[in-house]
């Protein structure tokens, strides 16, 4: 069977392990995942943002998370849980916790860094003029940190959808159910069709993104072109010069 | 009116950066901060926000100690204008005028409305209402940044080198602006600047601080040009202080305007008469100066755009006599051009008479 009669196939579009269904699970998951990782790094990312604190501890852990290995973690915490979760979570609960360990550095870092990125000047400004600390996060540093951690949440969304194939090692659903059983049964078009589902998959959320940023990050922190700097001579030897080059 | 009592800052290094200043920022007048760098100027205007907190001495706006209100309450009520403006990148120009009413609870059509009126009131165009800060110049967001401060009209101002960060030509203009704004709105402000020909230009009253934060002098432009207290102030407001002193003197009867031959533009060269010098003044239709005319040089029988020389300059009779020097000296007549109101031609005055004007009148106050 061809890739593309693999696809054709009604039979693959349709129930508990069609396709319309795995990219449900899929998402599922990577929606539970990607969830708990903004409620937690979110807040935090906040916090060391304005208060400076931590920077240096949290940089190191996070650095730390994404040298980790997945899959050898995903079985060790099934091994460690296993004895204590009862039911069918044993298997969700290791697959979400690497999920959420790999996703939340990036939107950790996009948060805090892009809170101490806003515009100093600005939030001087806003301190002057009678801002409170709050209303200063709030109007001023958040809305300013939002390109940064709007693209932290992209790459760790992506990192969370491509990752979240390894539920299938411990006997999940979702895209990962094609790659693994394509490949026990000798059928790479089952396998190269997830593969490219994935795929897919990744490249429509990549999408959405870029067109919820243009939504809701300001068309003030949209600059995608510099002004062309207007170069004014005050003196005779500035203008020559500038006439000369 | 904004008073430092005996306002000292020390850092727990042991650096002072203001020592034991005590000075008064008169209600609706424009008190300036000048000095070098390290004279504490600018911690000295942030202490009265409390931005930074004095070390000992205390401030007081109109009689209520700083330290006894609320900073965040304080700060709402002096406007605050910076270097680079500070807008905030993420609003657009009016809604950034708009952002602190909004915040104290305007709506948004009210505050919106109002800030497009002081949009007006600082000189920029309701077209850039809807730009991004970052679609403007320099000069232009430092206008926004005026009237940001001026949204919830605030009777005091402070402004922190509000025009140094653009070129000199549009410095002018805006310090020109401003001082028209001030004189119709008369906030307290207090200004600070290393620039100390800004410092004369603006200022009803400028406090000299040196290195070290202590202050030096505070005086008049005209008595800081006329009486430095010390050689570090002497120093500091220029060797070209004679003329400066002049832009602080008025022009009076005293100077006597003579009426100036004019002919026009397209008018026949035979109709020109015998005239006093080889310069001759044109005027337009409306009787404004328009540039000198060499007689001897006149190309063709009809004066022409291109006979004229543009280097004069023209005065105001409500003019300085620095401006009446300075046309005259501009001129290639040596005469100074004088226009009234409406721009036109009252009459000129030779250098001569300028200079022993003002001669006399610094005879007359030996102490000047």
């Amino acid at each position: 069977m061809s890739l593309l009669e693999w696809f054709l196939d009604p039979a693959h579009w349709s129930g508990a392990d069609g396709i319309p269904m795995q990219i449900g699970v899929h998402l599922f998951y990577s929606a539970v995942a990607l969830a708990l990782s903004l409620l937690f790094a979110v807040p935090l990312g906040i916090y060391i943002g304005f208060t400076g604190k931590g920077e240096g501890i949290v940089a190191g852990i996070a650095n730390a998370l994404r040298a980790l290995p997945t899959l050898g973690l995903l079985v060790l915490l099934f091994l460690l849980l296993s004895p204590v979760v009862p039911g069918q979570l044993v298997y969700g609960i290791p697959t979400v916790i690497v999920l959420v360990l790999l996703a939340v550095p990036p939107i950790l870092t996009g948060t805090y860094a892009g809170i101490q990125a806003a515009d100093t000047e600005a939030v001087n400004a806003a301190r002057g003029m009678g801002y409170s600390q709050v209303q200063i996060l709030w109007f001023v540093q958040l809305p300013c940190a939002l390109p940064l951690l709007l693209s932290g949440v992209r790459s760790s969304t992506l990192q969370i959808v491509s990752t979240a194939t390894v539920a299938a090692y411990l006997g999940l659903q979702g895209l990962g159910r094609f790659i693994l059983d394509g490949r026990a049964q000798g059928d790479f078009s089952q396998m190269a069709a997830g593969a490219i589902l994935l795929a897919a998959l990744a490249l429509i959320l990549e999408l959405a993104f870029i067109a919820v940023g243009r939504l809701i990050v300001s068309p003030g922190l949209q600059r995608t072109t510099r002004a062309p700097r207007k170069i004014v001579p005050t003196t005779a030897t500035a203008a020559i010069r500038l006439t000369a080059s | 009116m904004i008073f430092f009592d005996a306002v000292s800052k020390m850092y727990p290094d042991g650096t002072v950066a203001v020592d034991n200043l005590s000075l008064n920022a008169p209600n609706g007048k424009l008190t300036v901060l000048v000095g070098p760098s390290g004279c504490g100027k600018t911690t000295s205007m942030r202490m009265i926000n409390r931005l930074i907190a004095p070390s000992s001495g205390t401030i007081s706006l109109d009689g209520v100690d700083t330290q006894s209100m609320n900073a965040v309450q304080l700060r709402r009520k002096i406007g605050y204008v910076i270097q680079n403006a500070g807008l905030f990148p993420h609003r657009t120009i009016v809604d950034n005028v708009a952002a602190l009413p909004r915040l104290l609870g305007g709506s948004r059509k009210q505050t919106r409305m109002h800030a497009m009126e002081l949009l007006e009131h600082v000189g920029l165009d309701s077209s850039f209402a809807s730009r991004y800060p970052w679609q403007l110049s320099g000069g232009q967001q430092q206008r926004v940044g005026v009237a940001r401060a001026l949204a919830t009209d605030p009777p005091y101002l402070l402004m922190d080198e509000p025009f140094s960060a653009v070129d000199p030509i549009v410095r002018a203009q805006l310090q020109d602006e401003f001082l028209r704004l001030q004189a119709d709105i008369s906030k307290t402000i207090v200004l600070v600047t290393h620039d100390v020909d800004e410092a004369l230009k603006l200022g009803d009253q400028v406090a000299v601080l040196r290195t070290g934060g202590t202050l030096a002098q505070v005086a008049s432009p005209a008595d800081l040009l006329a009486h430095p207290t010390d050689a570090f102030v002497a120093d500091f407001v220029g060797s070209a202080r004679g003329y400066r002193a002049l832009g602080f003197v008025n022009t009076d009867d005293s100077i006597p305007v003579t009426p100036e031959q004019t002919v026009t533009l397209g008018q026949h060269t035979s109709t020109i008469g015998r005239t006093p010098s080889r310069w001759i003044l044109a005027v337009n239709a409306v009787n404004q100066p328009v540039g000198w005319v060499d007689v001897e040089l006149i190309a063709g029988d009809i004066i022409s755009a291109s006979d004229l020389n543009l280097s004069g300059t023209v005065t105001s009779a409500a003019g300085s006599v620095r401006d009446l020097l300075n046309s005259a000296l501009a001129s290639p007549s040596s005469r100074a051009v004088m226009i009234d109101s409406a721009g036109a031609l009252r009459g000129t005055v030779t250098l001569h008479d300028i200079v022993s004007a003002i001669g006399q009148a610094k005879e007359a106050r030996p102490n000047s």
